[in-house]
């Protein structure tokens, strides 16, 4: 294509004439791909310097102002093979990186306090069992104090300010037991220490939020991740359209460059991406990603297009309108609000073990008292048992349990080319039963394929193909990859709505539909086989060929699916498109319950009624009309060719054509929460133990030390077998 | 027992070195791409790649 790109828009202009570009790379995976890319580019005089986010797979390129094109340099990353993406940061991206160094700064100060309180509790507690001068002992518990106290202020604010948000509100959340035990201990080894006493607790209150922090942010970076990796995608999603200048001339520019009245030009066999009204022009649409149905409609002057859909045969211009102003989106628009509403209402599993947690250790502590007192205890004393069962209960497993859980579980699921949207995604998608596909781009592949490959003679097919490939076409492009993309036929000439066709050895071989190549007998034969498929003729000398080019089925669909019936998953297919296309499919995949010919309401409706039977369903979709059943579902992943709307309105994204990462999610999810359970009810065994000891009064510092440290290693080391069941399945799928 | 008052604020001073190393890698971005910055380590950039003859070899080494 000959017009120009403009890019201006990503560029980002520092001071002394500085010009940036962030972009998303696909495809960089290892170091060798990082040096690559970065002596690639900064061979260029040009650029002042490259660097390279592994971690993110992103690149940041600066150049002085004017030297260089943005265009450049994504040409230049092309020639070294990699395809990337000009890149928006998000705006709020900075006060979540500022956040997360905050959280790191706590961790810092607070594993530093922890040590060196540690340090001198070690001393006191040896000291005590031996004969430890009580002056010295005084000493070294203020010397603590004077460390945890501003710890505790400082790096404690996490959780009070969250405990306080949560009491503000009437709620209870895993902070506040937190926040009373931390204040409740630093307070009493104040008293303590004040009272010359052999112990405080001071190690046992800054190693708690120590842990707690830790949670704390592996929480927030997995969550930061999955943002940025949902920011990659949309830039690897973000379109280019090409817009009709004034003069004539035609400028590729990003879509958010686009502005409403622009006319833009769209070729056949290119991708709608603006939704606006037909200026000239007459084509076919094929609008199977916005309402599933596979069959071309017939468009022309002053009809509507939407983004999403495919030009097949003619070149057409379009008046871009603003976006949702189409009636069909304005539909989908209000379906999706409706739907919404209930997401927020799911529960977090930490917050609801806190809901139970809670009450339970703080009526377990006043019982403590009260019991005490009532046996003849001073009140002093009794107190001091209380607190210390908050301390020993203090929630340490329950705050890194989940967290690490999730984070293994994530990366897990980022290695098998799965992306998180939302870290509870992870919880919500382990508990379905049901799982709904919808059929067209889903259970199928988005673009079309050939599906009598088997019955062309592969030398013919290379004839066909080479042919093929000169055609823009979506039929023409799908037997022209069929046959592995080969060199477009020389001379090739292409008539408008017919075919394709182009003269050798001085006879003309043609390609187009069945009248086009006077084939009508032969593509009666083909079609009876193929009822959904559309065919397409060949035709050379007298030599003749016809050709089903229809929706195959994504790689992987038939194990994926017999993988989660045999997980005791109910399977069903709500599509838009018509019964006779949907039922082969269904049958194909042996999945019984089957609706066709849906509009996006019906399927919320199938979706409700589904719920009300007490079914807990996972959506998977991409069209522009499941994205209101996607929010409406319990848990939804959409494939990375969804348009738009479906993958913010789903968990999940999955890359590649293949169907497989539905399972392997599913599988990693349900392992991820069992392993969450089971660290939960490893809390539930370790107070069991700790909470007598502690009620009786025996839990010193060094039982408490030893107490929290030790479950908080065991839990942390079961979330890492969330890991190592997804390395056996990769090995497996590989 | 007087050594405490010097080893104490000796074993503080140690940690809050360690502390301040921390707070500056955090600054200097060193935690922002976790995964690139291990392979970073083994490129050899810095080093001179004329032909070895032109390089001089210490002789106390």
């Amino acid at each position: 294509m000959g017009a120009q790109q403009d890019l201006s828009l990503f560029v980002r202009h520092r001071e002394g004439g500085i010009e940036g570009l962030e972009l998303a790379v696909e495809g960089m995976r290892c170091a060798g791909c990082m040096r690559a890319i970065e002596i690639g580019l900064k061979s260029d005089a040009s650029v002042l310097s490259a660097r390279v986010n592994l971690a993110l797979k992103r690149v940041t390129v600066e150049w002085r102002e004017g030297v260089l094109r943005p265009e450049a340099v994504i040409a230049q990353l092309a020639a070294l093979g990699f395809k990337a993406y000009p890149f928006l940061p998000a705006n709020q991206h900075d006060s979540e990186v500022a956040q997360e160094a905050q959280l790191l700064r706590y961790v810092g100060v607070a594993g530093f306090a922890a040590m060196n309180i540690m340090l001198l509790s070690v001393s006191v507690w040896s000291g005590n069992s031996s004969d430890i001068n009580p002056l010295t002992r005084d000493l070294f518990h203020w010397l603590s104090a004077l460390i945890a106290l501003p710890t505790a202020a400082y790096a404690g604010r996490p959780f009070f300010d969250s405990a306080l948000r949560a009491l503000r509100a009437g709620a209870v959340n895993m902070d506040v037991p937190i926040t009373l035990g931390v204040v409740l201990a630093l307070g009493m080894s104040v008293v303590e220490t004040w009272n010359h006493s052999r112990h405080a607790y001071f190690d046992g209150a800054v190693m708690l939020l120590f842990f707690l922090l830790i949670g704390r942010y592996l929480d927030q970076l997995m969550r930061r991740r999955t943002r940025d990796l949902a920011g990659n995608l949309a830039a690897l999603k973000s379109e280019s359209a090409t817009r009709l200048q004034p003069d004539g001339t035609t400028i590729i520019i990003p879509i958010n460059a686009i502005l409403p009245g622009d006319i833009v030009l769209i070729q056949p066999g290119e991708r709608v991406a603006v939704d606006g009204v037909i200026e000239t022009g007459r084509s076919k649409i094929d609008q199977s990603l916005i309402t599933g149905e596979t069959l071309p409609v017939a468009v022309s002057t002053g009809e509507r297009v939407h983004a999403g859909t495919m030009n097949l045969s003619g070149a057409l211009t379009v008046v871009v309108e603003a976006a949702g102003a189409g009636t069909l989106l304005d539909e989908i628009d209000r379906l999706m609000s409706q739907a919404v509403e209930s997401r927020s209402r799911y529960v977090h599993l930490s917050d609801r073990a806190a809901r139970l947690y809670a009450p339970l250790v703080h009526t377990a502590a006043l019982v403590t008292f009260l019991g005490w007192m009532a046996f003849g205890l001073p009140w002093q004393e009794a107190l001091v048992i209380a607190i210390t069962v908050l301390i020993i209960t203090c929630p340490c497993a329950l705050g890194l349990a989940i967290p690490a859980v999730q984070v293994v579980a994530a990366s897990a699921l980022f290695k098998n080319r799965i992306m998180l949207r939302e870290g509870a995604a992870l919880e919500r998608l382990a508990e379905a039963d049901m799982v709904v596909f919808d059929k067209t781009g889903t259970l199928t592949l988005p673009e079309p394929s050939l599906l009598n490959i088997a019955m062309i003679d592969p030398v013919l097919l290379g004839q066909i193909a080479a042919l093929a490939a000169a055609s823009r076409h979506p039929l023409a492009q799908a037997v022209s990859r069929a046959a592995g993309g080969p060199r477009p036929m020389a001379g090739a000439q292409e008539h408008e709505g017919q075919g394709v066709a182009a003269l050798l050895d001085g006879d003309e071989m043609r390609l187009g539909s069945a009248a086009f190549c006077h084939a009508e007998a032969e593509a009666l034969a083909v079609g009876t086989s193929y009822p959904s498929a559309s065919l397409i003729a060949w035709r050379y000398r007298d030599r003749c060929v016809v050709l089903a080019v229809g929706q195959s089925l994504r790689p992987d669909a038939r194990t994926c699916i017999s993988d989660l019936k045999m997980r005791g998953l109910r399977l069903a297919i709500l599509s838009g498109d018509r019964m006779e296309a949907v039922a082969p499919v269904a049958q194909m995949l042996g999945i019984s319950e089957y609706q066709a010919g849906l509009t996006p309401g019906n399927k919320l409706r199938a979706l409700d009624a589904w719920t009300a039977e007490g079914r807990i369903i996972g959506m998977v979709g991409d069209g522009l009309n499941d994205a209101p059943a996607l929010v409406r579902a319990h848990v939804s992943l959409s494939p990375i060719s969804a348009t738009h709307l479906a993958q913010s309105a789903s968990d999940i994204v999955f890359l590649g054509d293949s169907l497989g990462p539905v399972a392997t999610a599913i599988i990693i999810a349900r392992k991820a929460r069992r392993l969450m359970m089971q660290n939960l009810w490893f809390a539930v065994l370790y107070n069991a133990f700790a909470v007598p000891l502690a009620i009786a009064g025996l839990a010193t510092p060094l039982v408490a030390a030893a107490a929290m440290s030790g479950s908080s290693l065991i839990v942390t080391i079961n979330a890492l077998r969330a890991g190592r069941a997804t390395m056996v399945r990769q090995g497996g799928a590989a | 027992m007087n050594i405490i008052l010097i080893l104490f604020p000796l074993a503080l001073g140690l940690g809050l070195a360690g502390l301040i190393a921390f707070f500056w890698c955090l600054r200097s971005g060193q935690y922002s791409d976790l995964e690139g910055s291990g392979w970073r380590v083994l490129e050899d950039d810095d080093i001179d790649h004329s032909p070895p003859t032109a390089v001089v070899l210490p002789e106390e080494r």
